[in-house]
């Protein structure tokens, strides 16, 4: 699935502008402890968490991700955000809590592993 | 009419077996007295993110309730490095918990702010390489705000 | 949604004893930072954590949180799992992802309700500083 589409679907903020969404999504990693998305996400998943740590930028990037969605409307600090973009992660946010929101992608086809 | 009545419990830093175990006991008291489910778990809220932050960021310390008809007011008082800068840590998402902790699933910057919602009046003081005090009560009387 | 049919969807395993399978939830949560799980507290739900600490009994007793998934195939060590026994709170446990999980009770009808905590009235914050 398209990054693009789920943006639009799911009505999500694009919070990191001038990256290109158009990207393969292959699946769905919800997590909010850093060690965990470390050790098992997989490449081209996109991240659901409401950890705002400046690290995730970092982990996302190291582990190949395809973004970071935020959800309960949590807000990363500016840095963050230039981190993002510099390092081509788009975050998005949404105003639904993480089981909603999975909700949401599952119902579109998304799964993990 | 019941009397009022007070106790103390005892928080011990880095005791991560016990924490929770303060405002467990409290939450027992509300309980055994009948004071509504909506104000206990208002009250065990401001009371587990209290303690937990006694845990994870001061030596020791100790929490003090007292119930009377009208209100529950804690205290919560500890030993330990104390907060430089109130205003940072009352807003959310500041913390500057270490990854072990983290991983435990605390440090997300929202423990004070917990508080602050879910009482009716809370005061933080706190003096840096001394301790820290909170205080906090909820009405118990009418006049009650419906809450979540 | 009662636990026998949550049992079945996420083809989970209770890891306490003495719980009644028709007890119900109505309402779900999924986080693994406890203070989020505090501020959403909704009665009668159901936690999703890949967490398995103490701390997490603890907080659904605070949260008054009825019952803890467990994904992953994760269990807590033994004392964890009588301290929710003691606090009446029914343990599972999942080999499905925390994604999945999520994903397949949305599917049958559970859903979030979620109310933040009001804003307190009063605040007085005071600061000492050397
Ligand atoms: N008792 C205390 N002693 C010293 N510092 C404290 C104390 N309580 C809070 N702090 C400081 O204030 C910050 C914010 O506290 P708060 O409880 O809001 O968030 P947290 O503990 O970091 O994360 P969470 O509560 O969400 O798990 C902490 O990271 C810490 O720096
Ligand atoms: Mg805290």
């Amino acid at each position: 699935m398209n990054l693009q589409e789920i943006v639009n679907r799911l009505s999500l903020d694009v919070k990191t502008p001038g990256l290109d969404l158009n990207r393969e999504v292959t699946g769905g990693y919800v997590s909010d402890l850093l060690s965990d998305v470390m050790g098992n996400s997989s490449g081209g998943n996109i991240w659901i968490t409401l950890q705002i740590h400046l690290n995730i930028v970092a982990v996302a990037s190291l582990k190949g991700l395809a973004g970071i969605i935020l959800v309960n409307n949590r807000r990363p600090d500016e840095d963050t955000l230039k981190r993002a973009v510099a390092e081509n992660i788009p975050v998005m946010t949404s105003a639904l809590p993480t089981f909603e929101l999975v909700g949401r992608l599952y119902a579109l086809g998304l799964r993990c592993r | 009419m019941i009397n009022a009545e007070e106790g103390v419990f005892f928080l011990t830093g880095k005791d991560f077996t016990n924490a929770g175990a303060a405002s467990s006991s409290l939450k027992g008291v509300l309980e055994k007295r009948g004071v509504p489910q909506d104000i206990i778990r208002r009250t065990a809220i401001a009371a587990f993110e209290a303690e937990m932050n006694v845990i994870i960021y001061a030596v020791a310390g100790m929490m003090k309730y007292r119930i009377s008809n009208t209100e529950i007011s804690v205290t919560i008082q500890d030993m330990g490095q104390g907060i430089p800068n109130i205003d940072l840590a009352m807003t959310e998402g500041y913390s500057t918990a270490p990854d072990y902790i983290r991983e435990m699933g605390f440090g997300s910057g929202m423990g004070l702010p917990n508080i602050k919602k879910s009482t009716d009046h809370f005061v933080i003081n706190s003096m840096v390489g001394e301790g820290t005090t909170l205080e906090f009560t909820i009405r118990l009387a009418n006049g009650d705000k419906e809450r979540a | 949604m009662n636990l026998a049919e949550i049992l079945s969807i996420l083809n989970a395993r209770m890891l306490t004893d003495h719980v009644p399978l028709q007890k119900a939830v109505e309402s779900a949560y999924c986080a693994d930072l406890m203070s989020d799980v505090l501020s959403f507290s909704v009665t009668n739900s159901l936690l999703v954590t890949g967490l398995t600490n103490a701390q997490v009994i603890r907080t659904a007793e605070m949260a008054a949180i009825e019952v803890i998934i467990f994904i992953q195939g994760k269990s807590p060590d033994s004392q964890t799992i009588k301290l929710a026994e003691e606090k009446r709170i029914p343990l599972l446990v999942t080999d499905l992802s925390m994604f999945d999980t999520c994903g397949k009770l949305y599917e049958r009808g559970l859903r979030s309700q979620f109310h933040h905590l009001n804003q307190a009235p009063i605040i007085t914050v005071r600061a000492q500083s050397l």
